[in-house]
């Protein structure tokens, strides 16, 4: 079965579909900034998740040896992950299911909708799946004449909005309920025009809206969270019971999972089903889990179907210091954690993948080199909380750091000319080479003043550095610099002629006496 | 070349550079050391907190409960391999409700759409997460069965009853196809805010038998 692998070099092939912003950060951050219905649904949501979860993490006592478990074990993953996955194909194979292989997004829904179309449906049920989100799945399969209906009450929230998910775990995370009630009286048919916005009269029209559909649906679509390779098993977490009406009822059940969602065994679900729960939804643990190992005889779906996705994956596993991004769990703790995602929110980030670990993994899988996605390094402030909250413990700010150091070097390679900031950093490099330089600069600073004005204030920077006044005033440098203020201060004969590299020596002496 | 050899060649390449699969640090708790009755006590506790039904009963108990909980069932369904003595009471007291679901009779979508209620026994729970773990043994059947009606009745028997995850894990068997469930179906994709009931059964009733 496994191929003998000839030492062919294979040069990293990016990922293609829903992973690219069509506008840098910035520019798409500045407009969702403007929106305070947007800041204040995402400041409510984010705070109410974070402290449910920081409470049932705090309920166990070995929260971080399972950290670490989850940590370690998702590097095995990777360091083995074309031996897993041939492992896994045995297994699930062994027992009726049926394995295809995606090199992308494009394979990948063609491969659906060729599965689809075998069955005679034009219909379709949908358990929430990033990774069919990624792919951009259900406009393929619009375009080819077949409804995909998402089932998740957040997607289907989204779906009836004609919006996009703006979080990959509550992806209406952006609307209240009043928005969402506005949506469902415009756009479910048959809905009670007396409906309110109480969230559990929302889920009961939602309920009934989509009970029909479930009961006649032949073919579902899933993702997987986890997928066992000695046992040959999927795995789907949800709430709601729409992820066991799809992996229940339909005859034909179609999977689509990225490569990297392996666990080597069947006891590794132990650390991951303690991780997941809590980091996500800050429950003890979700509603309904639901494994499924191939095909069972009178129960279930009798076509069984997995799609093995790369789209950029083996890209992201070639990256030394940025593989380990590969070993999220889609569990979202890091965009409820990151002062960034909370104001700007995830439509911002354009990408599938939004928030901390999206900035890392959109550029990782479709490239740095990618100019939509080389700002998204950039949309953190590296205050590390992504870090802490992870489950995994994906050092996202040293991947980050990884990344924007790449995206300067790549662009320095597209340019023959020294750019502003290559400028700027050359300066800067000389400037604290020595104290003497720091000194000459210094004598700059009435400059400075001139510059400000009688309200004290610089109001607009040239160039690149006009970044930082554009929402915010610099202040009117001080008469002196603190170097000459010491050098008075303390009495120093050179008090006023440019500091020497000896002044720190004298006057520490001075300080003792 | 097939997408399999291409995609496998590229991870391969991806590792050239022959990353080490370290060992997995388990120092996490692999046993609770939890009695029998504070098993018991924290699964009340949690399947509490979800908003489930519990009762604790001993073996005699049972029967009634289950009868006291389907009074307003005008239709029932069980798998067929349930132990009949459950059922006894509830028989009794209105019979020819009862709808059983076998391997070589299975109803329909429609008709267990039409059921008011399941009952059905289950394989291991765990006490700490408040999940119940369905394995499709004889006496819980095919996954429909627990899925479609809007009321589930599970009895739990107090040896089944691990304290965490781990311990309840080892005793499975992962390729049956396996359902956990941790209360009735809820949501919180409204405002974070959990809300139960929406697909899956909205009424999760857990009968705890004594040993």
């Amino acid at each position: 079965m496994s191929t003998t692998y000839l030492g062919m070099p294979a040069l990293p092939v990016f990922g293609q579909g829903n992973l690219n912003a069509t506008e840098p950060f910035p520019s798409a951050a500045k407009r969702e900034l403007g929106n305070s219905q947007l800041r204040a649904n995402l400041g409510h949501a984010t705070h109410t998740i974070r402290d449910k979860r920081l409470r049932v993490v705090g309920e166990l006592p070995d929260w971080e040896d399972l950290r670490s478990a989850g940590s370690a074990t998702k590097q095995s993953v990777m360091a083995r992950l074309p031996e897993l996955l041939e492992q896994f194909e045995q297994n699930f194979t062994a027992r009726g299911g049926v394995i295809h292989w995606a090199r992308d997004a494009a394979e990948a829904n063609e491969i659906v909708r060729d599965l689809i179309r075998e069955q005679g449906a034009d219909e379709v049920v949908k358990v929430k799946s990033m990774a069919t989100q990624e792919i951009g799945l259900n406009e393929y399969l619009e375009e080819q004449g077949i409804a995909a209906f998402e089932t998740d009450l957040a997607e289907l929230i989204v779906q009836l909005d004609h919006d996009k998910p703006s979080h990959i775990l509550v992806p209406a995370i952006h609307k209240n309920r009043t928005q969402v009630r506005d949506i469902f009286l415009r756009e479910m048919p048959g809905v009670d025009p007396d409906l309110t916005d109480n969230p559990a009269k929302l889920a009961e029209a939602a309920r009934a809206h989509l009970r029909r559909k479930f009961l006649s649906a032949k073919v579902a679509i899933s993702g997987a969270n986890f997928a066992i390779a000695d046992a040959g098993t999927l795995a789907v977490v949800e709430s709601e019971g729409n992820g066991r009406m799809c992996l229940t009822l339909p005859e034909t059940l179609i999977t689509v999972m990225g490569v990297e969602k392996l666990l080597p065994s069947w006891q590794d679900l132990e650390v991951f089903m303690q991780l997941l729960p809590r980091s996500s939804t800050g429950e003890r643990m979700n509603p309904y889990t639901s494994l499924w190992t191939g095909v069972t005889e009178g129960d279930g779906p009798q076509n069984v179907h997995l799609v093995l996705l790369d789209n950029g994956r083996s890209a992201a596993l070639a990256d030394e210091m940025g593989r380990s991004a590969l070993h999220c769990i889609r569990c979202s703790a890091c965009m409820n954690v990151c002062p960034v995602y909370e104001r700007t929110g995830g439509h911002a980030y354009g990408s599938t993948y939004p928030g901390p670990i999206g900035a890392i993994l959109s550029p990782l899988m479709t490239g740095i080199t990618s100019e939509e996605n080389n700002s998204l390094p950039y949309a953190s402030s590296l205050c590390g909380a992504c870090y802490d909250a992870c489950p995994v413990k994906i050092n996202i700010p040293e991947i980050l750091v990884h990344l924007r150091a790449e995206d300067v070097d790549s662009k320095r390679g597209k340019k023959k000319l020294p750019s502003q900031m290559d400028l700027m950093m050359k300066g800067a490099s000389w400037a604290f080479s020595s104290g003497k330089h720091l000194g000459l600069l210094e004598k700059g600073l009435p400059l400075g003043r001139i510059a400000a004005g009688r309200r004290k204030k610089i109001t607009k920077l040239p160039g690149l550095v006009g970044g930082w006044t554009q929402s915010r005033d610099i202040p009117a440098p001080p008469a002196a610099s603190f170097r000459d203020w010491w050098a008075k201060e303390h009495g120093d004969p050179a008090a006023g002629s440019a500091p020497t590299d000896s002044t720190n020596t004298t006057t520490n002496t001075g300080e003792r006496a | 070349m097939s997408a399999r050899t291409v995609i496998l060649d590229r991870l391969r390449s991806a590792l050239r550079d022959h990353p080490e699969a370290p060992e997995i640090p388990r120092t996490y708790r692999a046993d609770s050391g939890m009695s029998a009755e504070e098993r018991i006590e924290l699964l009340v506790d949690r399947l509490v907190d979800y908003k489930a039904g519990v009762t604790v009963v001993d073996e005699t108990g049972l029967a009634p409960r289950i009868a006291q909980l389907l009074r307003d069932a005008a239709s029932y369904v069980v798998p067929a391999g349930i132990d009949g003595t459950w059922l006894a009471e509830a028989e009794a007291g209105a019979p020819g409700r009862r709808r059983v679901d076998a391997a070589d009779a299975p109803l329909s979508v429609a008709e267990l759409d039409a059921v008011d209620a399941v009952v059905t026994g289950s394989a291991v729970s765990v006490a700490e997460t408040g999940t119940i773990i369905l394995d499709g043994s004889p006496n819980q059947g095919r996954r429909a069965i627990t899925l479609v009606p809007d009321h589930h009745i599970c009895v739990v028997r107090e040896g089944d009853i691990a304290g965490i995850l781990p311990e309840a894990l080892r005793r499975l068997d992962g390729t049956r196809p396996l359902t956990w469930i941790s209360g009735p179906s809820a949501t919180s994709d409204i405002e974070l805010e959990r809300v139960e009931g929406v697909h899956g059964p909205r009424n999760l009733d857990v009968i705890i038998v004594r040993s």
